[in-house]
């Protein structure tokens, strides 16, 4: 485990309260937990030593990338550790990433907190000021985007594999780490809330669905950590499998976990919303399921080899 | 921090995946010229010779000391090599129990006469093992068993019956787990597990025909069978501490995800011979590869905890639960999916190779375990009951 992720955890865990995600999830000012974060060096965790940065491998900020979504922190953090990391000259403040053809609106997850987008259009890699329209979901941080040409603000040649693919291991490290949380919020209420005279937590229908859960928690953990094993820029396979297995496990984890919690889990006031939400959003972002899936059914009908030949050595 | 941080990605070590191309050679020869249909059968397919092979060719008690005849490599190893054997579908029923639980059980529990009689042999492949636990009145509740060994002025005698013993009618020993004090109501406390030599007077084993036609289990019936004082394994009365560290030898490889990949592996050969590429064919292909890809790297990973010298009770639970359910969704979506396809002939291997792999799939999550029973683990695991 990364050395890094405990005086990360800690310093998330402080700046970043429910309190507080809910605050600018509502419109309210982020620049406090920006700046705190950005204070901290972390942006640059995935910079290489010799522009500055920490050098970290992918598969130790993995770690990291879960931590927030386990704190479901309101700012494109990871995202702007990636941008980052590919800009020899990245401007301040916080970078959103987007993949998108001409004329077709995209979301954009932290679209409204973002001050830029590093965007993959057409081959190439822009920095354009984040501009879009509020998508008018609920707390969403999410905004809808579209780039109808070529924007101007060129920066660079799209990266091997293409910015989607590391925006959707990324996006599966989030899931985990949403999920990781879910999962302990689940299991603790089932242990708390009593019905018929005993937890909930006791009934053997409840242990079962919540078993699975942990399965799909898990699932998702080494899936992220698969995408993030090897550089930046991570092969289609390695892509394809963290975020196809993510994506999947998603919307069950979020099912079961309000299944247990009952009414109170729909509410406002209670954080496991703040959970489930991203976990639905993140799911779509960067490629759903499917959309990995047949990239990844086209790339291995395409090979001779066995099956557990094929994920051995092309993982 | 994160929950269930025990399970991690890890990898095979290189001196472990030194060891794949010998193993895969030998595979390979059992394999060739045997159709899907048979290869799918894998760890119900008996072959002593194939196991007497494996063993002269250095793949059995690969764990184990080399003093009593082993290789003293770690799980990684045995991880490699049963990943090659099962990855084509080598037949490999003879010695699987016996390498698998039966040696680390005696290593661990034995006696030092035990070890030097029995782990030797067992990494020659010349002696086979299974595992006496269900009974007629005790599946999923195995404290419940009724079967006695009472002492004798010798040793022990045993009476009652087995069931459902994979391997019994081709096995030289079982390794039972035994009544030897109390009642079944008293549950964990009084079970002991002994070896039974299975050419004694007054055991009869009966075969169980299974609904693919196969002969693999077995009703065995115990009468006054009279065994040596050396038959106890471990300690009076720790049968089930024992049986629990034994169980987490047998949940936690990689047998729980590849039950099916013969037939996946035949199905992806018949796709590209079709030349099949539609969008809901890549999704499916995909999806498949995702999770094998994924389970293979949960296995690793509890091959790792096992490598650290612990008992991944939870761990090993959690990796069969989510990999048999695959290995059983598999034949469900590939029959859906070649029968949606009426004018793309499936030749009358892969039609035999998914029918019987559709036909046997509800053992994947019965034996070693139900479904059930995991998730009750695994539940535990988690702080609830």
């Amino acid at each position: 485990m990364s050395e890094f992720l405990e005086p990360f955890e800690r310093m998330i865990e402080s700046l970043s309260p429910p309190a507080t995600v809910r605050a600018i999830e509502a419109g309210g000012e982020a620049g406090a937990l920006w700046n705190g974060i950005a204070e901290s060096g972390f942006l640059d965790a995935l910079v290489p030593e010799e522009r500055g940065g920490a050098g970290l491998p992918l598969a130790e900020v993995c770690a990291l990338w879960q931590a927030l979504g386990r704190h479901a922190v309101p700012l494109p953090v990871g995202e702007t550790m990636i941008a980052r990391a590919l800009l020899a000259d990245a401007p301040d403040g916080p970078i959103a990433l987007a993949s998108a053809g001409p004329g077709a609106a995209t979301v954009v997850p932290f679209g409204r907190v973002a001050r830029h987008v590093l965007l993959e259009f057409g081959g190439r890699l822009c920095l354009v000021e984040a501009s879009g329209e509020e998508t008018g979901v609920a707390g969403s941080l999410a905004a809808r985007m579209i780039w109808n040409a070529a924007p101007a603000e060129v920066v660079g040649a799209a990266p091997d594999g293409g910015l989607r693919a590391i925006a959707a291991v990324l996006r599966a490290a989030l899931i985990a780490g949403a999920a990781d949380r879910l999962t302990a919020m689940t299991a603790a209420y089932a242990n708390e809330r009593v019905q018929f005279g005993k937890p909930i937590g006791k009934q053997q229908a409840l242990q079962q669905q919540m078993a699975v859960m942990a399965e799909d928690m898990v699932a998702c953990r080494i899936a992220a950590q698969l995408g993030c094993a090897g550089a930046l820029q991570p092969g289609l396979v390695a892509a394809a499998t963290a975020k196809s297995i993510a994506s999947t496990a998603a919307a069950r984890l979020a099912a079961t976990a309000h299944a247990v919690h009952g009414a109170i889990g729909i509410s406002e006031e209670y954080d496991l919303q703040l959970y489930t939400r991203r976990l639905h959003e993140w799911r779509l972002a960067d490629g759903s399921e499917t959309y990995w899936n047949r990239l990844l059914g086209a790339a291995r009908l395409g090979d001779a080899r066995g099956s557990v030949d094929y994920v051995r050595e092309a993982l | 921090m994160p929950v269930f941080d025990t399970l991690s990605l890890a990898s095979l070590p290189q001196a472990d995946e030194a060891i794949r191309p010998a193993i895969r050679a030998i595979a390979a020869e059992a394999a060739a010229a045997t159709g899907a249909d048979r290869r799918a059968r894998s760890w119900q397919g008996y072959d002593p010779a194939f196991s007497r092979r494996l063993g002269e060719a250095g793949f059995l008690g690969l764990t184990l000391p080399e003093h009593y005849g082993g290789h003293g490599r770690g799980p990684f190893a045995r991880f490699v090599v049963v990943e090659e054997l099962l990855g084509i579908g080598a037949p490999v029923a003879a010695h699987w129990i016996a390498d698998r639980q039966s040696a680390p059980l005696i290593l661990n529990f034995g006696n030092e006469a035990q070890r030097e009689f029995y782990l030797p042999r067992i990494a020659r492949g010349e002696i086979f093992f299974c595992i006496g636990m269900s009974e007629p009145g005790s599946g999923s509740d195995l404290a419940s068993v009724r079967t006695r060994a009472e002492r004798t002025e010798s040793g022990w005698r045993v009476n009652g019956q087995k069931i459902w013993t994979s391997g019994a009618p081709h096995c030289d020993y079982m390794i039972a787990l035994l009544r030897t004090s109390g009642s079944a109501e008293d549950r964990h406390a009084g079970l002991s597990q002994l070896i039974i030599d299975l050419k004694a007077p007054g055991v009869t084993i009966r075969p169980i025909r299974d609904l693919a036609g196969d002969e693999h289990f077995a009703e065995v019936f115990f009468e006054d069978v009279d065994l040596p004082a050396d038959a106890l394994i471990g300690n009076e009365g720790d049968g089930w501490k024992q049986v629990t560290a034994e169980l987490a030898f047998e949940r936690s490889g990689p047998e729980r995800i590849y039950s099916s990949v013969v037939l996946l592996d035949a199905w992806v050969r018949h796709l590209q011979a079709v030349g099949r590429d539609d969008p809901a064919t890549l999704a499916l292909v995909g999806d498949f590869t995702a999770r094998l890809g994924v389970l293979r790297a949960m296995s690793i990973a509890c091959t790792a905890r096992l490598a650290a010298g612990e008992s991944p009770v939870t761990e090993a639970s959690l990796v069969k639960d989510l990999g048999t359910a695959f290995e059983q969704q598999l034949p469900v979506a590939i029959g859906d999916d070649l029968a949606a396809h009426p004018d793309q002939a499936v030749d009358a291997e892969l039609y035999r190779t998914l029918l019987y792999v559709t036909h046997v799939a509800p053992s994947f999550s019965l034996r070693g375990g139900t479904r059930e029973i995991l998730r009750g683990i695994i539940a535990r695991g988690m702080g609830l009951r």
